[in-house]
């Protein structure tokens, strides 16, 4: 006969309360496990995607997704003269934030360096890749844009034309995808007051300066659009993405860039290890630290429960006794109850979680050794729970059933 | 069957406390009770019939004196055998004046665990535990919880899973002391029918003068010290 049942089917109330409590404290410790899963994986699958070989970022920064970096427009035909290169992209990222329907709009920029790459390798769930140079984008499902959906940046509208899922930036937004001018446009849209003002600074600026008293024709050409003049640099990219040729070994390219002084480079194993360790790293620690702590408050609430179930007992406790019951006994029914507590909790954690991850605004991830790593947890937490019931549940003699 | 008796205690003595909150509870008692034989322990409150009781029951050893039951040596003094949960389980049953049961175990389990304790198989024990709530009479009330059970019914229960390892003695501080007196003429009834067909020696506490007939054999305690009373001067 299992008493630790029996006991609890009297009972029946306040254990399956407190254990839907205690399911309830463990879904959120294996949710926040698969909330630091679903962030790493979303980091590592865009690098992934992309599926670059080498980047190549400013001098010193741990590039686009880590840190701002910026690199000239024209780094992509250095880089492509280097031996064993087969291909080098311009790559422009950032983050925007605007104004939709009167609520905040997060997105990643994504620039596709049209004409060679219209966004084929963008894992599509709907629509198709980037078709013309121009308005058109690719949009990430948790964007909330739909199909053929016309969206404003800037002075100019686009059309999505393909929809992704997962596809996230390590910040959490949605990443849209653009041809390189238009992720340009959009990032460096300034309004034509801005710019006439800057025309008119640029031309003053002439006006002062010795060689432009020299060279009156100089401050004349101040004043025209910067796209016109030789002495302005396009805008500046984030990185430069690089493809070696079969049968070339990366090291070697990489270690050829990395000679030059003006800019750094990057495996993909790297990139992905910087963005891992860097903004990652710390939403796992502060994930871990929730998770510590909360996992102490199910035990505790668990040795709550327990304590108050055991000194419930006391009187039946010594009447086991008094009838021979020995020490394993009395000891088996409070740890027994305390599993099926933990346990019980678990399997509520379990099932819970599997229909409310997926509401979660970030990708949850269930991985089965955070499964096996919680039931050890739970199983850790069972035992020290029950030691408070069980110590005073030893202190018991049987005499005390007389009273 | 084995001809020893069921219980013999000899010199008991117990001393609660020490110093000047020093408490003789029980002086050099003596008693043997014979198996079958149904032994009535009258006295005043708090002259140590509980005391007496909980001694010989192992559960509260005596300061000093020796006790045998059904054979064994089981306590010389200090010295007392190894294991006396073990041996309290198979020799001693035990019945109280209330709550003696289990509350989260109905009747059936109340006299199962007694049973599955010893070591019985769970079937085994089941079937048992259902013969001898018949053989009380409460069968029909075998799958109710104590708080269901009237306390005449309680008492039957307790009493069955007393007897259910067939012990050597069976102890009782004031069974009836909580049932009405028709009620608790029966059970004392009970207790001697069961004594003299178990051969189980019996010794119940009572202060119920009107049921002394059942009993073989009385005795009666004041200030710690135990005295044998001629049945006929008390009945
Ligand atoms: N744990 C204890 N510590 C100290 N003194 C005790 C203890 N238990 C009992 N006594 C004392 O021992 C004496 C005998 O007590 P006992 O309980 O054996 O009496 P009793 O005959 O069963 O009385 P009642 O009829 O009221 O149940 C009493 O004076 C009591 O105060
Ligand atoms: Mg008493």
């Amino acid at each position: 006969m299992n008493l630790a049942l029996k006991d609890i089917r009297h009972n029946l109330g306040r254990f399956v309360l407190t254990t839907i409590g205690v399911g309830m404290l463990l879904m959120v410790v294996m949710g926040m496990a698969g909330i630091y899963r679903g962030v790493v994986e979303d980091a590592t699958l865009l690098i992934d995607r992309i599926g670059t070989d080498l980047w190549v970022v400013q001098h010193d920064t741990r590039g686009p997704f880590a840190e701002v970096s910026r690199v000239p427009a024209s780094l992509v035909h250095r880089v492509r003269a280097v031996p064993g290169v087969r291909d080098s992209r311009e790559f422009v990222y950032h983050t925007i934030q605007r104004e939709r329907d009167g609520k905040p709009f997060r997105m990643a920029v994504l620039g596709l360096s049209w004409p060679s790459d219209k966004g084929d390798w963008v894992p599509l769930i709907a629509g198709r890749p980037l078709a013309q140079n121009h308005f058109e984008m690719i949009a990430d499902v948790s964007l909330g844009v739909r199909l053929d959906e016309r969206l404003s940046f800037g002075k100019e509208t686009y059309r999505v034309v393909g929809i992704t899922r997962n596809m996230i930036s390590s910040g959490g937004d949605g990443i849209a995808f653009f041809t390189v001018v238009d992720a340009e446009a959009i990032q460096f849209d300034s309004s034509g007051e801005a710019v006439r003002l800057e025309r008119a600074a640029r031309k003053g600026r002439g006006e002062r300066s010795e060689i432009g008293t020299k060279l009156p024709s100089l401050v004349e050409q101040a004043a025209k659009p910067s796209g016109e003049l030789p002495a302005i640099a396009r805008p500046q990219i984030s990185a430069v993405m690089v493809q070696v040729a079969p049968g070339t070994s990366v090291e070697q390219v990489a270690a050829t860039i990395s000679g030059w002084s003006d800019v750094s480079v990057h495996t993909r194993s790297e990139q992905a290890e910087f963005l891992l360790k860097g903004s990652v790293d710390k939403a796992r620690r502060q994930l871990g630290l929730f998770r510590v702590l909360l996992t102490l408050i199910a035990a505790i609430i668990m040795a709550l429960i327990l304590y108050t179930l055991t000194l419930e007992k006391i009187h039946s406790i010594a009447l086991l006794q008094l009838i021979g019951a020995r020490k394993p006994v009395i000891l088996g029914l409070i740890l027994q109850q305390a599993l099926m507590l933990g346990f019980g909790g678990y399997a509520i954690a379990y099932l819970l979680g599997q229909r409310l991850f997926p509401l979660f605004p970030r990708r949850v991830i269930v991985t089965g050794d955070d499964l096996l790593q919680l039931a050890v947890i739970v199983l850790a937490i069972s035992f020290a729970s029950s030691v408070l019931g069980i110590w005073k549940a030893l202190l018991v003699k049987p005499n005390e059933a007389l009273s | 069957m084995n001809e020893s008796p069921a219980i013999e205690a000899i010199d008991l003595t117990k001393v609660y406390g020490s110093g000047n909150t020093e408490v003789v509870a029980m002086r050099n008692a003596s008693m043997t009770v014979r198996r079958g034989e149904v032994v009535a322990l009258l006295g005043p409150s708090g002259s140590g019939k509980s005391t007496f009781l909980t001694a010989v029951g192992l559960i509260n050893p005596p300061t000093s004196g020796r006790i045998r039951i059904g054979g064994h040596q089981v306590l010389d003094g200090p010295l007392a055998q190894a294991n006396l949960t073990a041996f309290r389980r198979q020799h001693v049953g035990f019945v109280f004046q209330k709550s003696n049961l289990i509350p989260f175990l109905n009747a059936r389990e109340n006299v199962q665990i007694a049973l599955e304790l010893n070591d019985s198989s769970p079937r085994a024990a089941r079937q048992r535990a259902l013969e001898l709530l018949e053989e009380l009479g409460v069968r029909d009330r075998s799958e109710n919880l104590p708080s269901m059970l009237s306390g005449g019914q309680q008492q039957r229960v307790a009493l069955a899973r007393a007897l259910a390892n067939q012990p050597s003695i069976l102890l009782a501080d004031e069974p009836t002391a909580a049932l009405d007196s028709g009620n608790g003429r029966q059970v004392m009834e009970l207790f001697a029918r069961l004594a003299h067909e178990h051969g189980t020696g019996v010794i119940v506490v009572t202060h119920d003068q009107r049921a002394l007939s059942v009993f073989d054999t009385i005795y009666e305690m004041e200030d710690g010290i135990l005295n044998l009373q001629p049945k006929e001067a008390v009945v």
